[in-house]
C-alpha cells in the first residue's frame, strides 16, 4: 500500500499559541485512520489541516506527493458533525450539488440528458447509503442519521481521495451509531477509500480503525502550557479486525502488531 | 392550570384576535354618537354615515380640476412611489448585501460604510434629496432608498455571513468556486431572509413615503391627509388611514405567502 498523505514536520500555531508541534506521519492508501484525543488536543485542528482551512505555520503536508494546497478542494471530502448538509436542497439535489459544480461552471446546474445522469447516479449513491425512500424530502425532514447517510453519500459522490470524518456520529443515538458505523465500514470497504475520523468514542475508534493515532501533548509547562503543542503520541495499527457485530457490546479481541509509544514525558 | 399553558385553538385565535378591534370600533362609536348628540355639527369623530358621504365624491366623481378619481389616482401615486422604491432596494441590498455576506475582503472595506450609512435618519437627509433630486418623484423614492436599504443590506450580509461554515467547506470540497458558492449555497438561503427583511421595511417605508408626500407633492394618499387636515376633515382622513394600513397588511401577506410558496424549506418546523 502506498503513502497517500505524508506529514513532515507538521507545526500549527496561532501567534503564541502551539498547537500542533513536530507531526511526522505518513497515511497509507485505504486506510482507516481514527483519531482520538483530549478536548483541545488539536485533533480537529489536525484535520482541517488535511481539509485545507488552514495551512500549517512550518513543515510539509504532501497529498499523492504533491503538496497540499491550503484551500478545500474536490479531493478531499469531509462529513462534520452537523450542517454539512444544505438545508435548502432535496437530498437528490443535495447529492447532485457537486456534479452540477463541476459539470457547469457558470449555471452549476445541468439540464436534460447531463442532468437526468447525474440524478441517476446520486440516486444510486442514495439507495446504497439507504435513503432511497427520502430522496425529495429536505434535510429538515430527516432524522440526525439520514441527514449524516446523505451527508456522506453527498462526499462520496465527489469521489474524494481522503475522506474526512470530523466527530460523525457524535450527536447520534447509540442504536442509530451502530448502523451508522456497519455502513461506514461497508462504504470504506466497497468504495476503497482512505478515511481519516476525529472521535471522542474510543471504541468506536478502535472498531472502525485499521489505525488509531491519540493526540495529546508530550511536555507540559505549568507556567506556559500554550507553549507547547499536541502531536501523535500514540499511533497504534491495528491488523484484525472484528466482525463489525460484535463491534458493539464489548468491542472486539483487538491485537496490537505495532506501537509507537513515547512515554509521555512527565512535565519539566 | 398555569396562564402560561392556556392555548387557544385555531378558531379561538381568530376569534380573540378579532375581538379588540371589534372593541376598538365600538368605542369609536360610541364616542362619535355621544359627541354628535352635544353638537351634531362635530367634526372630530365623524360618524360612519359622514364618511361614506365625504368618501363617495373621492370615490366615484371626476375632480373638476384634473379630471381625476381622486382617491384612485392618490392610492396609484402612492403605490407606484413605493413599488419602484421598494424593488430598488431590495435588489441592491440583494446584491450588496451578497456580496458582504460572501467576500469577508468586501465586509472589511464597505461594511463600516454600510452601518454609518444605517444610522443617519433619513428623514434629516429628506432636505439634501429635495436640492439633489428637486420636487419630483425622485427625491420621494429616493428618501425610501436612503431609509429601507442600509437595513437590508445589514440584514442579509449579517444572514449570509452567518451562514454555517461546515456549509461553505462542504459545498468547496464538492468542487464549488466562489461564484458557485454564492449561486448554489448562500443565494437561495438569502432570498427567504430578504423577504423577511422587507415585511419588517414595509412599515418604514410607508412612514418615508407619507413623510415626503406631506412636505411636497400634488398628489399622493399621504399627501391628501395633510391636504385635508387644513379643513378638520376626519371624515376623509380616518378612511384614507384605514385604507392604508389595508394595503399595508395586504403588502405584508402577499410577501409572506410569496416567501411560503417559494421557500417552503426555509418553513419547515426547524429540529
Amino acid at each position: 500500500m502506498s503513502e497517500l498523505l505524508t506529514f513532515k514536520n507538521v507545526w500549527l500555531e496561532y501567534g503564541e499559541k502551539i498547537v500542533l508541534e513536530r507531526v511526522d506521519l505518513g497515511i497509507a492508501e485505504r486506510s482507516f485512520v481514527s483519531i482520538v484525543g483530549p478536548s483541545g488536543a488539536g485533533k480537529s485542528s489536525f484535520l482541517r489541516l488535511v481539509l485545507g482551512q488552514e495551512a500549517p505555520t512550518r513543515g510539509l503536508i504532501l497529498l499523492d506527493g504533491k503538496r497540499l494546497t491550503p484551500e478545500c478542494g474536490p479531493d478531499r471530502g469531509v462529513v462534520f458533525q452537523r450542517y454539512s448538509v444544505f438545508p435548502h436542497l432535496t437530498a437528490l439535489r443535495n447529492v447532485m450539488f457537486g456534479r452540477e459544480c463541476t459539470s457547469a461552471p457558470f449555471t452549476a446546474r445541468l439540464f436534460g440528458a447531463a442532468r437526468r445522469a447525474a440524478a441517476e447516479e446520486a440516486e444510486a449513491m442514495l439507495i446504497e447509503v439507504g435513503l432511497g425512500d427520502a430522496l425529495h424530502l429536505y434535510p429538515s425532514q430527516l432524522s440526525g442519521g439520514m441527514q449524516q447517510r446523505l451527508a456522506i453519500a453527498q462526499a462520496l459522490m465527489a469521489r474524494p481521495r481522503v475522506l474526512l470524518l470530523d466527530e460523525p456520529f457524535g450527536a447520534l443515538d447509540p442504536g442509530i451509531r451502530q448502523d451508522m458505523h456497519r455502513l461506514t465500514l461497508r462504504l470504506w470497504r466497497e468504495h476503497a477509500l482512505t478515511v481519516l475520523m476525529v472521535t471522542h468514542d474510543i471504541i468506536e475508534a478502535f472498531g472502525l480503525g485499521t489505525r488509531v493515532l491519540a493526540f495529546d501533548k508530550r511536555r507540559i509547562d505549568p507556567h506556559a502550557p500554550h507553549r507547547f503543542g499536541a502531536t501523535a503520541v500514540y499511533d497504534l495499527l491495528l491488523t484484525r479486525k472484528p466482525p463489525p457485530d460484535a463491534l458493539h457490546p464489548q468491542g472486539g479481541v483487538l491485537r496490537l502488531t505495532e506501537s509507537v509509544i513515547p512515554s509521555t514525558e512527565e512535565s519539566l | 392550570m398555569r396562564w402560561v399553558n392556556i392555548r387557544p385553538g385555531r378558531r379561538n385565535s381568530v376569534l380573540l384576535g378579532a375581538l379588540p378591534l371589534l372593541v376598538v370600533v365600538v368605542a369609536y362609536l360610541f364616542a362619535s354618537a355621544a359627541r354628535h348628540a352635544t353638537n351634531p355639527s362635530d367634526k372630530i369623530l365623524p360618524t360612519p354615515a359622514a364618511m361614506v358621504t365625504a368618501m363617495h365624491s373621492l370615490l366615484v366623481d371626476a375632480d373638476p380640476l384634473s379630471g381625476r378619481l381622486i382617491f384612485w389616482a392618490d392610492t396609484l401615486a402612492s403605490l407606484e412611489r413605493l413599488g419602484l422604491a421598494l424593488g430598488i432596494c431590495t435588489l441592491s441590498a440583494l446584491l450588496v448585501g451578497m456580496v458582504l455576506g460572501i467576500l469577508p475582503a468586501a465586509r472589511a472595506s464597505f461594511g463600516g460604510l454600510v452601518t454609518t450609512v444605517a444610522v443617519i435618519p433619513p428623514i434629516a437627509l429628506l432636505p439634501v434629496l429635495f436640492i439633489v433630486f428637486g420636487l419630483g418623484e425622485a427625491a420621494k423614492v429616493a428618501l425610501i432608498v436612503v431609509g429601507v436599504t442600509p437595513f437590508l443590506i445589514r440584514d442579509l450580509a449579517d444572514h449570509v455571513a452567518a451562514l454555517p461554515q461546515e456549509q461553505l467547506i462542504k459545498a468547496q470540497t464538492l468542487g464549488a468556486s466562489s461564484w458557485q458558492l454564492a449561486l448554489r449555497v448562500a443565494l437561495p438561503q438569502a432570498l427567504p431572509r430578504l423577504i423577511a427583511g422587507l415585511r419588517l421595511s414595509l412599515g418604514p417605508a410607508w412612514v418615508y413615503l407619507i413623510s415626503a408626500e406631506a412636505i411636497a407633492s400634488d398628489i399622493g394618499l399621504g399627501y391628501r391627509i395633510f391636504l385635508v387636515r387644513r379643513y378638520l376633515s376626519m371624515d376623509i382622513i380616518i378612511p384614507y388611514v384605514a385604507w392604508i394600513s389595508l394595503l399595508a397588511i395586504a403588502m405584508d401577506v402577499a410577501l409572506a405567502q410569496l416567501s411560503h410558496r417559494s421557500f417552503a424549506w426555509a418553513h419547515k418546523a426547524g429540529r
